[in-house]
């Protein structure tokens, strides 16, 4: 079988379904028991960390932005 | 060792450029050496100048730096584009504008290129660079990976710029609608590309949050699809090592589906996908509120990535590709209403119990419309892709009217909001300059894009029902100079459009500028923050 006809053949059957099936799992995971408490997590993220990183050594001291230039 | 690494491979450069200014075989090429061999040159002495300065101590907090410079240089490319966007608008309506002194040069078909890449690339891409830098590492926690490598992203994605946007000028071009610079401006495009990829997903693998927040999703989305579009559509092999001329791997129907595969998903993921990582981030942070619904997001960012990349044959309707592949296209672009739908409600929902905020704070404002015409070009781009609309539109000035609801009312909108989030934090103001400018920024934008967009949709259906209309005799009525007289009005409003939105930018741009480099003022600020709603 030449190569078209071979990619032609698995997209719209083995590859059409392994896609569509990752993409149910995708709403199963996404809605999967458990998980609102992280995704509340996840969704706060954006609010922790507005002044430096996290540094290894937990200091817990954040280091300011760079300086203004 | 590094340093002097660094010395002699600058210098190997300059020298080869030179040679290959000397001997290039075409005006654009020999420009490119010599802008290749100056900007060598000049690291050149830079980098002997540093070999003697002690090593700076390792800098720690965010890398903001490149971001400063990366919202001057989105400010600064955003003018630019849309100028060339109001002078070829007049081009258009007035062909005497066509200078013929300036022919070869800066006729439409020369300058048509420049305006949008300079939108889609210099703007938006400078924007997605610099704001995904300062997400990536807010919300990993960590600082920018790799050093200096974000300089290296940020100077060498602009140095493309300035070579596609000179090339364009003299015809250096492959004819790709949205890929048109040549060979040796895509390898370097690729190189920092990579090094783009390397510090975004460095940062995220030394993030200090175990979770990686839904906008980087996005971002990693779009970098690594464009990198895999631009590789594959600028598959070209040079007619010599010394002239911008290429000629294409592909041919016929197979160049065409390539094309229109990387075109459509240069907008499903530059345009896209990284415009709701910035939306993502910047929505739920101004509204300080987190995000709606984080399934949602989930589940958008996988049905946007798995839907977007089949989308690209409805280019080609009623052409040599084959009807199943043209109607696959359509058939996913339909499909894909559902997840562009799904990103706005998730965005706008998160204003839910705060819709105050659009009365009070402009730049929530600015957010809100973007949205809205997120929401209404990905109705309208589905209903064009049907294979009967598109017999209608395609061709027409209905497409243009389309490409810009999209680009100056999601993009443009979503980009000056975060550069009025951005200005203030970067260089450490308690607020902008003036929220009433703002507020004329947004006014003069919006009716700028309805102006744009309601002529180009009359302009447009006027012209493609001209096309087809047929006698009794079966003998087409009207010839093409007619179609092109008969939209000179819609054609000046278009323009009169554009001006606007230029106007709304300039504003920007000075309220920006005081904001950053200005007098603060913040009392007077202050006052201004609750301007009632028009």
């Amino acid at each position: 079988m030449d190569l078209y006809s071979l990619l032609r053949q698995l997209a719209d059957s083995w590859g059409l379904l392994a896609l569509f099936i990752f993409f149910l799992g995708v709403w199963v995971w996404a809605f999967r028991p458990g998980s609102r408490p992280l995704h509340d997590e996840a969704a706060d993220v954006i609010f922790r960390h507005d002044d430096g990183p996290l540094e290894d050594d937990a200091t817990n001291t954040n280091t300011r932005s760079e300086g203004q230039s | 060792m590094w340093e002097w690494t660094k010395v002699a491979a600058f210098g190997v450069i300059t020298l080869i450029a030179a040679l290959a200014a000397s001997w290039a075989r075409d005006l654009a090429f020999q420009v490119h050496a010599v802008i290749i061999m100056l900007v060598s040159a000049g690291m050149f002495i830079w980098s002997v100048r540093q070999l003697d300065e002690e090593p700076a101590p390792q800098p720690t907090g965010y890398a903001d730096s490149v971001i400063r410079y990366g919202v001057i240089a989105t400010a600064f490319w955003g003018l630019a584009g849309f100028l060339v966007g109001v002078i070829i608008a007049f081009q258009l309506a007035f062909p005497a504008l066509n200078f013929e002194f300036l022919q070869g040069f800066g006729n439409f078909g020369r300058l048509r290129p420049l305006h949008t890449s300079a939108v889609i690339f210099a703007f938006g891409g400078n924007a997605l660079i610099c704001t995904s830098f300062y997400i990536v590492q807010r919300t990993s926690a960590a600082r920018l990976w790799g050093g200096n490598l974000g300089w290296f992203v940020f100077w060498g994605y602009n140095l493309f710029i300035v070579l596609a946007a000179t090339g364009y000028l003299m015809g250096s071009t492959q004819s790709k609608e949205y890929a048109e610079p040549e060979w040796y401006v895509d390898i370097w495009l690729t190189i920092v590309w990579v090094a783009y990829l390397a510090v975004f997903v460095g940062t995220i693998l030394k993030r200090k949050e175990p979770h990686i927040y839904v906008a980087n999703w996005f971002f990693l989305a779009f970098i690594i699809t464009i990198a895999m579009l631009h590789i594959v559509n600028n598959l070209s092999l040079p007619v010599s090592l010394l002239g911008s001329k290429s000629v294409q791997v592909f041919s016929g129907v197979q160049d065409a589906m390539t094309q229109w595969w990387y075109g459509h998903n240069a907008v499903g993921f530059f345009l896209t996908a990284g415009f709701l990582g910035m939306m993502y981030y910047f929505v739920p942070k101004q509204a300080e509120k987190p995000v709606f619904s984080y399934k949602l997001s989930i589940i958008h960012f996988w049905a946007l990535i798995f839907l977007y990349i089949w989308a690209g044959p409805h280019h080609l309707h009623y052409t040599a590709l084959p009807d199943w592949a043209s109607t696959l296209g359509m058939v996913f672009s339909i499909v894909l209403w559902m997840p562009s739908w799904g990103g706005m409600i998730n965005g706008l929902m998160t204003l839910s119990g705060a819709w105050d905020k659009i009365r009070t704070d402009p730049i929530i404002r600015m957010m809100v419309i973007s949205l809205g015409f997120y929401g209404m070009s990905t109705f309208e781009g589905p209903m064009m892709s049907i294979r009967a609309v598109n017999s209608l539109s395609h061709y027409t000035d209905w497409t243009i009217g389309h490409v810009h609801s999209g680009a100056l009312g999601w993009n443009g909108m979503i980009t000056f909001s975060a550069l009025y989030f951005l200005t203030p934090r970067l260089w450490g103001r308690a607020s902008l300059y003036s929220l009433r400018m703002v507020n004329w920024h947004f006014w003069l934008a919006t009716i700028g894009i309805i102006l744009y967009a309601a002529s180009m949709w009359v302009t447009g259906i006027m012209e493609g029902l001209m096309w087809r209309e047929v006698d009794a005799q079966g003998f087409l009525v009207n010839s093409f100079a007619d179609t092109v007289q008969a939209k000179f009005p819609m054609l000046v409003v278009r323009g009169l459009g554009g001006v606007l939105y230029l106007g709304g930018a300039l504003i920007m741009c000075y309220n920006l500028w005081m904001t950053a480099f200005g007098k603060q003022q913040t009392a007077a600020v202050a006052d201004d923050s609750a301007i009632p709603a028009e």
